[in-house]
């Protein structure tokens, strides 16, 4: 796995964000992972369990990179090692050069705003309207004063089409709408990389391709990372500039596809040649490892 | 009877308009509801004057004081202080009481869920002594601690402390830890965690656990008095709460006098059950939809 980092897609992107006048200035594009040799065991004993063998790729600053791979494959475990939930047993993980997690648990960097996680089915604060939660990282940070705050997450919840939804609380919201403020949360952390798992499987499938739009759009306004985890192959061809097949238990890395569709992104594509060459590409590399997925569930389901 | 069926355009028939069926059928409820008070009240005053017009007493109903007289006594005591200064002071232990097992125990809880060391030393205590009913203490609390007073409040507050620290810790239990995780990962330290996270989880399971807490503070407290207020002699008329009340009634004689006691504990653990409750839907507003 020798990926040159950086530099992808980076022209299209900045095309696009010249039509918004009033977005802040695009920071400089950071948020590099590169995952070498991860290695991860659960449990002890007769029942321990090797999630991750060996996984390496790289996600590159500013991109979106989707990785697909059978239930259980690792891909939430990765994700959390990344987050600072938990450490390693072998391997590392660095950010833009720093090291995230190395061999032992004594390395393993604790969460920080600049990797922000948002889980599948949502983690909002019940108690606190929609723009109170977009306004909590900066709180807990305590880096900038309340009006501030406050003024920037009205404007990033705008952007995001979340107009009118401030005073809500997310209890009274749609579903779609609670992910697009879960998004804008962890976008007001400006963090180098966002960290999604699996962020729309709970929504029908509507929501979810107007889920995909607001996503390419935030991006393509943000240009920060994404490391993006889903099931769905579609979801993951239309979304990602990269995409990494991860093999069934243990984790490691099958493949990993260079989707050549140029970024803006819209429902065209879902209908082109291209698009359908790579999905069919990626399914039968996923099936492949489902499949053998299932058969070792089976052998396993019969020895018990 | 077909014509009473509504029929739309398509000829499907139509429901009657909600809203109306609503009003219909709760005013039935109404009167259903005033309709077994009266049955009750008035098989209660026959039953109570059955010596009169029947000549000997039914059983057990036959000894019970009339509604009628109850009523006078109610109207009697209204203007006796005494009366009044019976049910403060009941109403104060049962505030002290409960006020120390929520001082007490929501920290406790607290404590207990997110130090799992400490769960370990401190449950296994806890779990030994919860069987234990409250008025099981009341000897025990009466020479442990110097005045009477303190002896019932600290009967009331075992009544109230296990409930709170059990509804405190099962809350904190089920904070879902996506949101804890998600704090973190925007940098909330172990402090911010606690107390815009925790907290505010546990806060309805706070206000359930009080809510049944303080109904078994009452049935504690009057029997807590019964006990020690009527068996000491120590206690006056007045000083010995709602439950002393009702046994120097018995002793007394003065039937009616009962009911009027057991009546006004009811009305008391009713209105502070409600009072908690609409504090507790204020404190939780947010809740009305589930997230």
């Amino acid at each position: 796995m020798a990926l040159a980092r950086g530099g992808c897609g980076d022209a299209v992107v900045t095309a696009d964000i010249a039509g918004w006048t009033d977005a802040p200035r695009p920071a400089p594009v950071r948020g590099a992972l590169r995952i070498e040799n991860a290695v991860k065991h659960y449990g002890v004993g007769a029942s321990r369990v090797l999630a991750l063998d060996g996984c390496s790729f790289d996600v590159r600053a500013g991109e979106i990179c989707v990785v697909v791979g059978p239930s259980g494959c690792g891909k939430t475990t990765l994700l959390h090692a990344a987050a600072g939930f938990h450490g390693l047993d072998g391997g590392t993980i660095h950010l833009d050069g720093r090291l995230l997690c190395g061999d032992g648990s004594d390395a393993t960097a604790p969460p920080g705003s600049d990797r922000v996680v948002v889980f599948q089915n949502g983690a909002l604060l019940p108690w606190k309207t929609n723009l109170e939660n977009v306004m909590l990282g900066p709180r807990f940070q305590g880096r900038a004063p309340i009006a501030q705050v406050a003024a920037k997450a009205r404007r990033l919840m705008r952007d995001a089409g979340l107009e009118g939804y401030e005073n809500a609380y997310p209890g009274e919201t749609s579903s779609g709408v609670k992910r697009r403020v879960e998004i804008v949360r962890a976008l007001m952390n400006d963090p180098a990389v966002l960290l999604l798992d699996e962020p729309f499987r709970a929504l029908d499938s509507l929501t979810k391709s107007m889920m995909h739009a607001a996503l390419l759009a935030i991006h393509a306004q943000n240009r920060s990372t994404i490391f993006f985890i889903t099931h769905d192959i579609e979801e993951a061809v239309f979304l990602g500039s990269r995409v990494v097949v991860m093999t069934s238990r243990p984790g490691r890395t099958k493949e990993v596809i260079d989707v050549d569709i140029p970024y803006p992104r819209t429902y065209d594509v879902l209908t082109s040649k291209r698009f359908r060459e790579h999905v069919q590409a990626a399914t039968s590399i996923v099936h492949e490892e489902a499949l053998r997925a299932y058969e070792r569930g089976e052998r396993e389901g019969r020895a018990s | 009877m077909t014509t009473n069926v509504l029929v739309g355009a398509a000829g499907e028939p139509v429901r009657p308009i909600r809203p109306k069926a609503v009003t219909w059928a709760s005013g039935r409820a109404t009167r259903r509801a005033l309709v077994s008070y009266a049955v009750v009240l008035l098989v209660w005053q026959l039953g109570a004057t059955s010596r009169t017009w029947l000549g000997h007493p039914l059983p057990i109903l036959g000894n019970l004081p009339a509604p009628s007289a109850v009523l006078e006594a109610f109207r009697r005591l209204l203007g006796d202080p005494g009366y009044w200064q019976s049910g403060y002071a009941s109403f104060l232990r049962v505030v002290t009481g409960f006020g120390a097992a929520v001082l007490v125990g929501v920290p406790l809880g607290l404590l207990m869920a997110l130090n799992p060391r400490l769960r370990r030393v401190v449950f296994p205590v806890f779990e030994l002594l919860r069987p234990i009913p409250p008025l099981a203490w009341v000897p025990a609390a009466i020479i442990f601690w110097p005045t009477q007073e303190l002896s019932i409040d600290f009967v009331i507050f075992i009544g109230a402390f296990y409930t709170m620290v059990l509804n405190v810790l099962g809350g904190a239990d089920s904070v879902d830890v996506r949101l804890i995780q998600t704090a973190r990962s925007m940098g909330a330290a172990r402090w911010n965690v606690f107390s815009r996270v925790v907290l505010p989880a546990v806060i309805p399971s706070i206000v359930v656990g009080s809510q049944v807490a303080i109904g078994i503070t009452w049935e504690v407290v009057v029997a807590a008095e019964m006990i020690s207020g009527g068996g000491s002699g120590g206690g006056t008329a007045s000083g010995g709460g709602l439950g002393f009340f009702i046994w120097s009634s018995y002793v007394g004689g003065s039937y009616p006098q009962i009911v009027v006691g057991m009546i006004s504990i009811g009305m008391a653990g009713y209105l502070s059950s409600a009072a908690l409750r609409w504090t507790g839907g204020r404190l939780t507003r947010w809740a009305g939809a589930p997230s």
